[in-house]
């Protein structure tokens, strides 16, 4: 397979400043959540260097979608707050207390972290092709047929080049997730979240996408993976964070957390879903 | 295999109901034979009957005037009220529409006083009637003598005498378009509630700035929803541009009023020529629908529907090969 990921090669955005270069990719501090009543998370504190990639595991209703989304702003946390390589999201630091960005610099910030859903939300109404040239166009990267030529041979590195032309309803789950991966990838992301990528997918269209996800591993993406998919997270990340009622459980690499995990909650989930 | 497990009964026990027969060599091959519908043939005859019926009376009973409504159709002051129903309604759907959209947003914007200020325009203009509001306007001049541009209670920059600045074309126009507005705005918002929430987060994700999302990902889903009750909407607002002539503008139907009051034997083919410009208009409406809907289809669906001619085409083929069939097995 061709090397998807090129944030650091080909065209396009300065590298980051060295001071922020020595930064973590995703530091996560004190981050409060309440729906209501129902308190979705519940204090949680994660750094995760750069080059790295983390899997999120946890029960259905842990707050492991909630923690991902609070980390490019589409959730927002009620106490606490997430920066990315040294960047405050959503907020900024005066004074000792923390203000609301302009939405204008929160959908900047935004095309700094690509975002990749469970139900693809490609558009509809535009074909695969445009829909991964628009973040190119809405942000004034490139000009119109510029940004076509980018989004082909994005889509050429999801080896979906012949599809450029469909519409994403004419695309079978597999390739319409891949499509949204070459859509993430469009404004070269320093870092990249997976919210359960592959669960709404028929089984044997999953490896295709989970295919996809590791060669970026490989090219040395940052990734946040949220999955259920366990041997997926064991083969590919660096670090596995079992999240239960808005907390962390426990974090580890992969090997050992997996196999031996310290808490009774972790052993727990693990039977069942192994 | 166990044979006993089998519901397979043995030789000369009788013929129980489970027995299967030996079915006749080819049967596969052969394609099935469709269920015959007697009673819709029946129900369709008497259907045709009374058609029939009602297109004779149609072209012979004399009480229908089919020279004069000839004569009529091309009269000069019938085309001239057909142009006045064109243009206002032509004006009022587009002023209607963009106003809609407009109160649409509002309605839901995050801004409680947008919401409230959009509500209760879309509550008054939904429950005064059309009329009432024409009529209104009519009489605005007497209540407002003129209109200023300016600053609120500061400086005027312009001035206008309403008399001259509302004829009644304009008036018409306001009126019905404000009150289209009140209508459209619903259906706008229906359309944009309908769109996928998660279409709306993807382009929060990608840092899609509010209005490209509403021109690029929004507003050309919500329109699929959109159209056929706005289309609907716009067959309400050509038949009541009739209430234009309640304030002094000559439309189709005022036209058609003054002719019948005018020449009292011709009030029934006058009236008919107004029907059927109505029944060409909204024609024009459908059809004009059809292909947009068709547009805002792609990618919506896997395969667009086929347009009225594929489709024409496809069922005169099928004819013909039903013919063929019958003419085979006979």
């Amino acid at each position: 397979m061709t090397r998807i990921f090129s944030s650091r090669g080909g065209t396009g955005r300065p590298p980051a400043p060295s001071a922020r270069s020595a930064a973590p990719a995703v530091e996560i501090c004190g981050a409060r959540k309440a729906y209501g009543p129902v308190t979705v998370l519940d204090g949680i504190d994660l750094t995760l260097p750069a080059g790295t990639v983390t899997a999120i595991l946890g029960p259905s209703g842990s707050g492991k979608s909630t923690l991902l989304r609070a980390i490019n702003h589409l959730d927002r946390l009620d106490l606490g707050y997430v920066s990315v390589f040294g960047e405050l999201i959503g907020v900024r630091e005066q004074d000792g207390r923390l203000h609301e960005l302009p939405q204008r610099a929160i959908w900047r910030q935004r095309a700094q972290i690509g975002f990749v859903a469970q139900n693809f939300n490609l558009f509809p109404n535009l074909t695969v092709l445009d829909n991964v040239a628009e973040p190119l166009l809405a942000h004034k990267r490139l000009a119109r047929d510029p940004a076509r030529a980018r989004a082909r041979e994005l889509l050429r590195r999801v080896e979906l080049e012949d599809k450029a032309s469909s519409y994403p309803r004419q695309l079978s789950g597999g390739q319409q997730q891949r499509a949204a991966i070459a859509r993430a990838l469009a404004l070269e992301p320093a870092l990249l979240l997976f919210d359960e990528p592959t669960s709404a997918l028929d089984p044997e269209l999953v490896g295709e996408v989970l295919s996809a996800i590791k060669q970026l591993a490989k090219d040395g993406a940052t990734l946040i993976v949220v999955t259920h998919e366990i041997g997926f997270a064991r083969e590919v990340a660096d670090t596995v964070v079992f999240i239960d009622n808005g907390t962390v459980i426990e974090q580890g690499p992969p090997g050992h957390m997996l196999t031996n995990p310290k808490h009774a909650r972790t052993r727990e989930f693990l039977a069942k879903v192994l | 295999m166990n044979t006993t497990a089998l519901p397979v009964q043995a030789d000369g026990e009788g013929d129980p109901p489970g027995t299967p027969e030996p079915r006749s060599p080819g049967l596969s091959s052969r394609p099935v034979i469709p269920l015959r519908h007697p009673g819709r043939w029946i129900v369709t005859a008497i259907a045709l009957v009374l058609l029939a019926q009602y297109i004779h009376g149609l072209a012979t009973n004399p009480f229908y005037e089919w020279p004069r409504v000839g004569y009529w159709f091309t009269r000069p002051v019938i085309l001239s009220g057909l142009r006045v129903t064109l243009v206002t309604t032509a004006w009022s759907a587009l002023f209607g529409f963009a106003g809609g959209v407009v109160l649409a947003l509002c309605r839901l914007s995050r801004s409680p006083l947008l919401r409230v200020v959009a509500w209760a325009y879309i509550w008054f203009f939904r429950s005064v009637p059309l009329i009432v509001v024409l009529l209104f306007l009519f009489n605005f001049s007497a209540v407002y003598k003129t209109l200023s541009l300016g600053i609120p209670f500061g400086y005027e920059v312009a001035h206008f005498n309403t008399v001259t600045l509302l004829s009644y074309e304009v008036i018409g126009i306001v009126g019905l378009s404000v009150n289209e507005a009140a209508y459209a705005a619903e259906l706008v918002r229906g359309g944009i509630l309908a769109v996928d929430q998660g279409q709306i987060e993807a382009a929060n994700a990608l840092g899609l700035p509010r209005f490209r999302q509403l021109r690029r990902v929004v507003l050309p889903q919500a329109l699929r929803t959109i159209v056929p009750g706005y289309v609907n909407q716009l067959i309400g607002l050509i038949k009541a541009s009739a209430l234009l002539y309640y304030v002094s503008l000559t439309d189709l139907f005022g036209a058609v009023q003054q002719m019948g009051s005018t020449y009292p034997s011709d009030i029934i083919p006058t009236l008919e020529v107004a029907a059927l410009y109505y029944l060409i208009l909204t024609t024009i409406l459908s059809v004009i629908q059809y292909y947009i809907e068709r547009f805002f289809a792609r990618g919506a669906v896997r395969t667009l529907p086929p347009t009225p001619l594929q489709r024409l085409r496809d069922s005169l083929s099928g004819l013909r090969n039903q013919a063929a069939n019958a003419w085979t097995r006979s």
